[in-house]
């Protein structure tokens, strides 16, 4: 393994921001695995913590493969984390809206280039994601439908399901979009948790990751056997919103089956206690995302399911 | 009349409401909407809004048609010096043109959308950032400038930018009513967080000009500036590459040439400057930051250069 400095921007208060990568095995650029972006994605940046142990084992063990290399960058915007904020701090901009980045532009177009141009030229590509909203998630890969790279790849990973997206203009920034842009296969692998740290679904993601890395060759690990991975459009999967305002109850498990007509949660008054709405499933399926926070507003997404 | 034009309710005892106020006489149905507070920071079209309305009130007799004033297109971020929204840290101009059974703010921004939709001219008033000052400009992006070139000229602004189509700004308000055909400008004057009285006013000017130019407004007006076209011209960027306090050395507005001293990266602790600024370029000073403390790659100033083959190159 080898730690290096990917880039470094000076501050005029702080310590200077140096953005760490693990290197390992040598030679053909093979697969790149991206941490926290943000300054909550304290998951996100655990799971790489978690891979940077594994491959040390591996590569300990000769395990990687010869000509592979793989590299992890477990956080980005660590300053932003320091401080409890999301974004960068000075601007509020978001790292994962400036790629493919620009060495002469704005300081988080700075940061976005000087990683980009380090992660660039990998095959693979991926990226620990975390969602706007809070909440929990069934372990799942997405993956950016450009037409560049196969959905099918999605199924290495052995999670419950793979997901393709149809990017909007505002992907158009991230890194998963330019990664393509530039053909390395890119994914997003959401292990559940953000601001906090969920042990399992941080085991899940890791195997998945091994389990991927294996497939493709680039390593060779046992793991826990993964499931057959089914692969679905984000349109095809149903959203409930909030109908009301006020304090939520789920009354479901991520992972569980539900009916059409079966109650998902409520909604009560804030004030009175009264319930002022149910959320009932319109469709039967799997519920992979639910809503998590005590107070929700109205038209807020508080399920998902895969039909 | 104000009128709710989109709610949602907020978890505990409250809703978010956006409003706009029509003011109407005579018979025409042409319309113009003046818009604004889509970012929380930028509170020029505040001032600007009032005193839109307060003249048209006092000189109703002279508007024939339509002005509908919307001031607050955010009004959380607007009350909490918050530049997205607030609960989800979103630029909500990046999620035009939203949509009908989608999140709050997507929600929200459809019915703005909706709401819009159908005017004959609207006006989005931005006021840039609290980094950064601007004099009074209309932004528009290549393909659009054939339909609004000769209404941004009547707008009494000092510059007019026609900039690359970039697909990220295809989320805009202004992006999404222009595609559905209501011509949109976009102002962007002065700065964040602060009232220029100066540059409303010269907004002010161009909003009645407009109103005159669309057989709206049969009151007084004054003559228009003519702006400058970027057309052929250059914007040189001068960003820091150095982290300190920027202390600029020119006015704002000012020509510089090529090399001019035009600032320095200062470092309050060793008290050495870090950086010399200098001008990438010929040209008129139209953006000049503001707010002190930067970081490498923060925006410093940027320069329209002459109109190539100008006398000065
Ligand atoms: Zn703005």
């Amino acid at each position: 393994m080898k730690k290096k400095v990917l880039y470094s921007l000076r501050s005029p208060y702080r310590e200077q921001l140096d953005v760490i990568g693990f290197r390992f095995g040598h030679g053909k650029k093979s697969a790149a695995i991206v941490g926290a972006m943000r300054g909550n994605e304290v998951q996100q940046m655990y799971v790489c913590s978690r891979m940077v142990q594994e491959l040390k084992k591996l590569e300990a063990k000769g395990l990687i493969t010869e000509d592979h290399e793989i590299m992890v960058i477990p956080c980005i915007n660590y300053y932003s984390m320091n401080i409890g904020k999301r974004f960068w701090a000075m601007d509020n901009t978001d790292i994962n809206r400036m790629f493919p980045g620009y060495w002469q532009g704005e300081t988080t177009q700075r940061i976005a280039d000087g990683v980009f141009s380090k992660i660039q030229g990998y095959e693979y590509g991926i990226q620990l994601a975390s969602f706007y909203q809070q909440g929990n998630f069934l372990p799942h890969v997405k993956m950016m439908d450009t037409g560049f790279a196969s959905p099918e790849l999605m199924k290495d990973f052995g999670l419950q399901f793979g997901i393709i997206r149809k990017p909007r203009p505002y992907d158009t920034t991230t890194l998963n979009y330019n990664w393509q842009v530039w053909e390395t296969k890119a994914f997003s692998v959401y292990a559940n948790a953000t601001d906090v740290i969920d042990e399992n679904a941080a085991d899940e993601a890791v195997y998945a990751i091994l389990r991927f890395l294996d497939k493709q060759g680039i390593i060779s690990a046992n793991t826990p056997p993964g499931y057959i991975t089914k692969l679905i459009a984000e349109s095809k999967t149903k959203q409930l919103r909030s109908e009301a305002a006020g304090v939520f109850k789920s009354r479901i498990e991520i992972g569980k089956r539900v009916e059409r007509g079966d109650i998902l949660g409520t909604i009560s008054d804030p004030f009175d206690g009264e319930t002022v709405s149910e959320i009932r499933s319109t469709v039967s399926g799997t519920v992979y995302f639910e809503y998590f926070a005590p107070l929700i507003n109205s038209n807020t997404v508080c399920f998902k399911i895969i039909k | 009349m104000i009128e709710t034009i989109a709610t949602a309710a907020l978890a505990v005892n409250e809703n978010l409401n956006i409003q706009k106020r029509r003011i109407e006489n005579g018979r025409s149905k042409k319309r113009l909407s003046l818009v604004t507070g889509t970012h929380g920071d930028e509170l020029e079209g505040q001032y600007l809004a009032y005193i839109v309305g307060s003249y048209l009130d006092e000189h109703i007799d002279c508007l024939d048609g339509i002005v509908d004033i919307y001031p607050a297109l955010n009004p959380m971020g607007i009350d909490s010096i918050t530049r997205g929204v607030p609960m989800f840290d979103l630029d909500m101009n990046r999620v035009f043109p939203g949509s009908k059974d989608g999140t709050m703010i997507e929600m929200l921004c459809s019915m703005i959308v909706d709401d819009i939709s159908g005017s004959d001219v609207c006006v989005d008033v931005h006021s840039s950032n609290i980094f950064l000052k601007e004099i009074p400009q209309i932004r528009m992006s290549v393909p659009t400038a054939p339909a609004l070139l000769p209404y941004a000229k009547m707008m009494n602004v000092d510059f007019i930018w026609i900039h690359d189509a970039a697909t990220v700004l295809e989320s805009t308000l202004a992006h999404t009513l222009n595609t559905r055909g209501t011509k949109t400008l976009v102002v962007e004057m002065g700065v964040g967080m602060r009232i220029t009285k100066e540059y409303c006013k010269q907004l002010f000017g161009g909003i009645f000009n407009l109103l005159k130019e669309l057989g709206m407004w049969s009151g007084e007006t004054t003559p228009v500036r003519e702006p400058i076209v970027s057309e052929g011209r250059e914007v040189g960027f001068v960003n820091s590459d150095a982290a300190g306090i920027f202390v600029p050395c020119v006015s704002f507005g000012e020509t510089v040439e090529k090399g001019d001293h035009i600032g320095d990266v200062v470092d309050p602790l060793s008290s050495k400057t870090v950086e010399k600024v200098d001008a990438v370029c010929d040209g008129m000073i139209f953006t000049l930051r503001e707010y002190p403390v930067v970081y490498g790659g923060s925006l410093l100033a940027r320069i329209l250069q002459p109109a190539s083959g100008g006398a000065e190159k």
